[in-house]
């Protein structure tokens, strides 16, 4: 037994051999081609100690895969490890205990000191105790701009929001779709929150998602982003794809203007070769706003009750965040890092606008880490809605948004 | 299962002595307790269990203690699309039951009439049924995309401006999910028909025909109300499938557009696990069983509460 916590404890330091080999089952969404590659960087690297990592990826989105990896822990049959996106999701599987506490893999290796931003780790923290290893942030305000569709319809490549919105006629002049968009209910809802940030402001955004001011969500300033989102409405209209990664490849073909998408899309760029700024642009904050939200995935280990594996399981853990890990998924990726102390000269320029915000400082926190999944699941139904049915008036919208923020908790 | 030990039996016994009746039919009684316990603890017992913690404000995790009344069906009647989804299941339903009716009764009238080639025609009309919901809804999601299926076949034999894409636009989205669902499961009630039909006596037919009654005649006034419970029978299983529709829509439409082609057994998953929300789920899951319960006990009255009285 001595011996037992003794390499759990030193765990971290001493890979392989001080236990014996694990198998661990590692469930996630990462099955878009960007995604594949990064997530095989893991296993590289999980394999590489003696233990084996056997994949498991669940097709379709997070919405599609959360309940499977919930109710797998729930019914008992729990994987040993699984992406979630960290926040509110794990809320009630941590109360419940179902969760393992890693506060002492997070301990010996410091990441108080080298998670950055700091509100990463506190979203995996509940009374005091880690139980989740962030592994990379991603940022929803992005804005991804096809240099091919604007050469073809003779215009310049716009620089913000309102440049954007005003070549969007010359785009569709020459056959183009202006705004490519999935149908998706989560993509509906997360265009609508970067449209949110960038036109109503930081301060707006906290005092509805964080404060759920239900007046603010009702007010005039918001108005103005309802209005927004209902012309972002007219200018996706032609778009008739389902899954993001189709939307970003109109994009990437030319065959539309821009896709409003989180920086995963870059993954989906890297893959078809395009180079930023040559092929492809992408603005922050839609270029009016420089503001990243710092949500992003993290690994949960569920409790398994053996020893063995709960050693690997934290091994696992400490591996994920580590230096050189961390470079070869999040380059794949096309994410941030989750520690400031390494070094990624060779990101590309987007990844590098991505880091300039983030060390100075101009970030929010992200949808998972302030709302509710039931909040979030109501806004989604809203937000599918508004965006599909062009008769949904901006007002109407807005009311009920206003009701949704008043009976959030 | 109470209804099949009564009756016959006991009227053909003579009364000379008053048996017991919790004793009569011992063995059968013995041997179906594990199914009325099953029907009692799984079905009865976890249908409590969910229309009590309807009441509670339970989230992930199922929370007993968190009593708040009816507010979840406060929640669940101002949803717009629980009100999409309601509308959508009785168009569905109505349109599903009347056509699988219909058509799966005059693919087996047809194939009854004795054709050459009839295990052929059979194994085609049941073909679709072998596959899954997933299967069809995706099949069907290509047949009706307007770039490659039916819409395009029509435009290029030379009638271009013919359009039909139901499946983007909303107000005729859950019309396209019907072709499918009718497409798949009208094979199944043909061969149930003509399992029926089969089971009508030759002299039936020999009669009619001396009567000079002509055929299409006899099946509507003879041969249909012959076969009333096998109608019963393809009844109940449309029905089931009407109420349970689910991975269909996933696979055709995953409710797109927008919320239009929502169904409330979408709605009770998605509640359940993504939106983590166990409270409205359940209440949308209660309120699908009264659905159910408004149909089937006045049926239920008049098909059991008439047969008692004669």
């Amino acid at each position: 037994m001595n011996f037992m916590k003794a390499t759990t404890a030193g765990i971290a330091f001493c890979a392989a051999g001080a236990v014996s080999a694990a198998d661990l089952e590692v469930t996630h969404w990462w099955t878009s081609g960007g995604e594949a590659a990064a997530v095989a960087e893991f296993a590289k690297a999980l394999d590489a100690t003696g233990h084996t990592w056997i994949d498991g990826a669940i097709a379709g989105s997070g919405g599609t895969a959360r309940p499977i990896i919930i109710s797998r822990i729930i019914g008992g049959d729990p994987m040993h490890a699984t992406q979630l996106n960290h926040g509110r999701q794990a809320e009630e599987l941590i109360e419940a205990g179902l969760l393992l506490d890693i506060t002492d893999v997070a301990e010996a290796q410091g990441w108080k000191d080298i998670i950055n931003p700091s509100s990463l780790l506190d979203s995996c923290t509940v009374d005091g105790k880690i139980y989740c290893a962030p592994v990379n942030i991603h940022s929803w305000q992005w804005i991804w701009l096809s240099h091919k569709a604007y050469e073809d319809a003779g215009v310049p490549v716009p620089s913000n929001w309102d440049e954007y919105v005003a070549s969007a006629a010359a785009l569709e002049a020459a056959g183009k779709i202006p705004l490519a968009m999935g149908q998706q209910a989560w993509q509906s809802s997360g265009a609508f929150g970067v449209i949110n940030v960038a036109v109503g402001g930081v301060e707006l955004w906290n005092k509805i998602n964080v404060e759920k001011d239900a007046e603010a969500a009702g007010g005039a300033e918001m108005a103005k982003v309802f209005e927004a989102a209902a012309a972002a409405r007219a200018m996706a209209a032609n778009s008739n794809v389902q899954d993001w990664n189709q939307a970003t490849n109109l994009v990437i073909t030319g065959q539309a203007g821009a896709q409003i998408m989180g920086d995963w899309a870059q993954g989906e760029f890297q893959v078809a070769g395009q180079v930023a700024g040559e092929d492809y642009t992408c603005l922050p904050g839609l270029g009016v706003n420089e503001v990243i939200s710092t949500g992003g995935d993290a690994f949960y280990f569920p409790k398994q009750g053996d020893a063995d594996i709960e050693a690997a399981q934290k091994e696992l853990a400490a591996l994920l965040v580590s230096p050189e890990v961390q470079v070869n998924f999040n380059l794949k990726k096309g994410s941030l890092p989750v520690r400031g102390d390494i070094d990624l000269s060779s990101a590309n320029d987007c990844m590098k606008k991505g880091l300039e915000i983030l060390a100075a400082g101009n970030i929010l926190l992200s949808g998972d880490q302030v709302l509710s999944a039931d909040t979030s699941g109501q806004i989604e139904d809203l937000m599918v809605e508004f965006w599909n049915d062009p008769s949904y008036s901006a007002a109407d919208a807005q009311a009920k948004y206003a009701e949704i923020i008043g009976d959030a908790d | 299962m109470a209804v099949t030990d009564s009756g016959g039996t006991e009227s053909a016994r003579t009364p000379a002595k008053k048996p017991n009746r919790l004793f009569k039919n011992l063995t059968a009684k013995l041997a179906s307790v594990p199914m009325i316990l099953t029907a009692i603890v799984v079905f009865i017992g976890c249908t409590g269990w969910t229309i009590y913690h309807s009441f509670t404000k339970s989230r992930l995790l199922p929370a007993p203690d968190k009593w708040v009344g009816l507010d979840q069906y406060e929640r669940l009647w101002s949803t717009r699309r629980w009100l999409v989804s309601i509308e959508n299941l009785a168009i569905y339903g109505i349109c599903s039951l009347v056509l699988s009716l219909v058509i799966g009764f005059t693919l087996a009238a047809l194939l009854d009439r004795k054709i050459r080639g009839e295990s052929v025609f059979r194994t085609i009309f049941l073909y679709p049924f072998a596959l899954s919901f997933i299967v069809t809804g995706l099949v069907w999601q290509w047949v009706l995309n307007p770039d490659f299926g039916i819409q395009s076949v029509v435009q290029r034999w030379g009638w271009e401006s013919f359009t039909f894409d139901p499946l983007n636009n909303a107000d005729i989205v859950i019309y396209g999910i019907l072709i499918a669902g009718i497409w798949q499961g009208s094979g199944f009630i043909m061969v149930i028909m003509l399992a029926g039909l089969r089971g009508i006596d030759e002299d039936i037919w020999k009669a009619t025909r001396v009567e000079g009654i002509p055929v299409w005649k006899t099946y509507i006034v003879v041969i249909i109300p012959m076969m009333r419970p096998v109608f019963v029978t393809a009844l109940v299983l449309i029905a089931a499938g009407i109420i349970k529709v689910y991975d269909l829509v996933v696979a055709q439409t995953s409710g797109g557009p927008g919320i239009s082609s929502e169904v409330p057994a979408k709605y009770v998953i998605e509640k359940m696990f993504q939106s983590q929300n166990l409270g409205q789920g359940f209440a949308a899951s209660t309120m699908m069983l009264v659905s159910v319960l408004v149909v089937l006990i006045p049926w239920a009255y008049l098909e059991f509460g008439g047969k008692r009285r004669d």
